[in-house]
């Protein structure tokens, strides 16, 4: 009897200490992502922080590093975010409520519904090549803003829909009974009801969408953003670059000098970023403190 | 009072003359709205057969002069010199030394990570680490290449192995592990989050500690989760482009030394739509044969993935 107490003791004492091991290491773990987050940013800041001023934001690119600026990349990145999301949205909202609201249940929706979730993990390249052949090549678009704007718009849709999909299904099916019981025609339904108590949801998906145009670099590479643009776009079929074609055209030269200009530029790119997010999640915030009253 | 009645009956005349005609064109409206609708889920069908399309129809050009064969069992890729070889093998074994290595930081990390925001964390601190998770898995890839090339290389994997080249796999493999890390934590979360409680008090009557209970009785039920959370993260591994562009280096190598610089798929393709490659070419046309093999690697991936997850959710719901 004290024998098997004594063993049951010990494999106690055993399975409480690899009960703590085991916290110590998922604790370790879960700072491991923390920690290359923030050992991310503290390099980066120390690197560019110097270089970042008026100046830099206001001046075209330079072949001497310390006359160079971001102007062009930006206002090419704003032009962009512009149309891409004069595209997507639309679109992708449209997507959404017919597959939440319209969509009759048979083959060909369950065809598009898992179509998309594919799309959403085709490679950004895979959208570059498309975005080269057809937008480029075919449509004739050029090297355009416009062609640009469009692959990015295919690259994005797939989170504008899936994001606003979640915001409709979180949409109580009461408030569609009620105001079909008052008459209400099925729009009249969506675009008066359920469209509204979702927006907030469907805005946060479109924010971080966006935010994934803003950063994306390689399909831009592949549709032929320039690496050297010393004008900014006019209107949305003149040529541009972006932001993140600007840093990587710093970062992959071998001097120092360009290099500070990449973590400059990476520096502002994150800020434009961080903003959005940070919009993103206040507005969630604000969503769910609403849903919870 | 009479006057009364011939308004009242000319109202209803009028509901009864333009009621048929309002309803037709309400129903008309409702037709218009249902089929632009229609039209804006459809694009994203249009958007698969177009990629499908443009794909095939250069890689079946590309394959019209260089043998099927030689593409995939050659293990030179020299596309640009003389004599010029097309063997998808070097750049495939560069997209897995570096996928793999990614998978070997992320998928243990991410994992843990999960179980502890799902198992262990009070909710004020997961209400802390998910947004700095977030933040982390919308960093854009041309900013952790910079990273990679010029923290983890330079200051890091140098250090570590003097003597290592700055463009290396190794490098890239643990930026794009980092990348994927948000990834596999909140999708393993989600499915963890699904597990039903019960299974977890039952386990606890038994007497098992919180380990137990997180280890031997969520983890398994929430597997299929899991595993759909590290191929998807894989996928992505596989597709990232500018990591692997700015760090793992420009040279079709095939080997399984992470200090050597190789090339990924991802990269040879962003090489050749940099350089002056004419369109048209042979040497033009390898970036919708590699293209394709990334796309139908990735598919795979994805749909095993998805399947994974629907039987997943059958199960609990």
């Amino acid at each position: 009897m004290t024998v098997t107490q004594a063993g049951f003791r010990r494999r106690l004492l055993a399975r409480k200490a690899t009960a703590v091991g085991f916290v110590i290491l998922a604790i370790a773990a879960t700072g491991v992502g923390i920690a290359a987050l923030a050992v991310l940013m503290v390099d980066l800041t120390r690197e560019g922080i110097g270089r970042v001023s008026w100046d830099f934001i206001n001046a075209f690119p330079s072949r001497k590093p310390e006359e160079a600026g971001i102007k062009a990349a930006l206002w090419g990145t704003i032009w962009m975010m512009g149309l891409t999301a004069a595209f997507a949205i639309p679109i992708g909202v449209g997507a959404a409520i017919y597959l939440e609201e319209y969509a009759p249940k048979n083959w060909l929706t369950r065809v598009i519904q898992t179509n998309i979730a594919n799309l959403a993990g085709v490679p950004s390249i895979v959208y570059g090549i498309l975005g080269l052949t057809l937008f480029v090549r075919a449509m004739e678009l050029g090297r355009s803003l416009l062609a640009g704007s469009l692959t990015m718009a295919l690259l994005v849709l797939p989170i504008v829909i899936i994001a606003s999909q979640e915001a409709l299904r979180a949409v109580p099916g009461s408030i569609r009974e009620a105001a079909f019981a008052v008459g209400a025609s099925r729009w009249q339904v969506v675009s008066r009801q359920v469209v509204p108590a979702a927006l907030p949801g469907m805005l946060t998906g479109i924010i971080l969408a966006l935010s994934r145009a803003i950063g994306e670099t390689a399909p831009m590479i592949m549709i032929g953003a320039l690496l050297f643009v010393p004008f900014t776009p006019d209107g949305p079929l003149d040529r541009f670059t972006v932001l993140p074609i600007q840093i990587f055209n710093w970062a992959a030269r071998p001097q120092d000098e360009f290099r500070v200009n990449a973590a400059a530029g990476i520096i502002v790119l994150l800020a434009v970023l961080l903003t959005m997010n940070a919009a993103a999640i206040i507005l969630r915030n604000r969503l769910q403190a609403r849903s919870r009253g | 009072m009479a006057v009364r009645a011939t308004e009242a009956q000319t109202s209803v005349s009028r509901i009864r003359r333009r009621g048929p005609l309002e309803a037709r064109l309400r129903h008309g409206r409702e037709a218009a709205v249902h089929g632009a609708l229609f039209l804006c889920a459809f694009v994203s069908v249009f958007t698969t057969l177009a990629i499908i399309a443009t794909l095939l129809e250069e890689t079946v050009g590309f394959f019209r002069e260089v043998s099927i064969v030689d593409f995939l069992t050659d293990t030179k890729w020299t596309p640009q010199f003389k004599p010029q070889h097309f063997g998808i093998l070097s750049l495939l074994a560069g997209t897995l030394l570096v996928a793999i290595g990614a998978a070997a930081v992320a998928l243990p990390v991410g994992l843990l990570t999960a179980i502890f925001l799902s198992e262990y964390a009070p909710s004020w601190l997961r209400s802390v680490v998910k947004p700095v998770l977030e933040v982390l898995a919308g960093i854009p890839t041309v900013v952790l290449g910079f990273f990679a090339l010029t923290f983890v290389s330079e200051d890091v994997i140098q250090v570590l192995f003097p003597g290592t080249k700055i463009f290396n796999a190794a490098s890239a493999a643990i930026v794009v592990g980092i990348m994927i890390i948000p990834m596999v934590a909140s999708l393993s979360e989600d499915a963890m989050a699904a597990v039903p409680y019960s299974l977890r008090e039952g386990a606890y009557a038994l007497g098992s500690t919180r380990y137990e209970v997180a280890l031997r009785v969520v983890v398994p039920a929430a597997l299929s989760g899991i595993v759909a959370s590290f191929i998807l993260a894989i996928s992505r591994a596989i597709g990232e482009t500018m990591i692997v562009t700015l760090a793992a280096g420009a040279t079709p190598n095939l080997t399984w030394d992470p200090l050597q610089s190789v090339q990924t798929m991802t990269a040879y393709i962003v090489q050749v739509s940099l350089g002056d490659t004419p369109q048209g070419s042979l040497e033009f046309r390898t970036i919708f044969a590699v293209g394709m093999t990334l796309f139908l690697m990735t598919l795979a991936m994805n749909i095993a993935s998805q399947y994974l997850l629907q039987r997943f959710r059958e199960v609990y719901e």
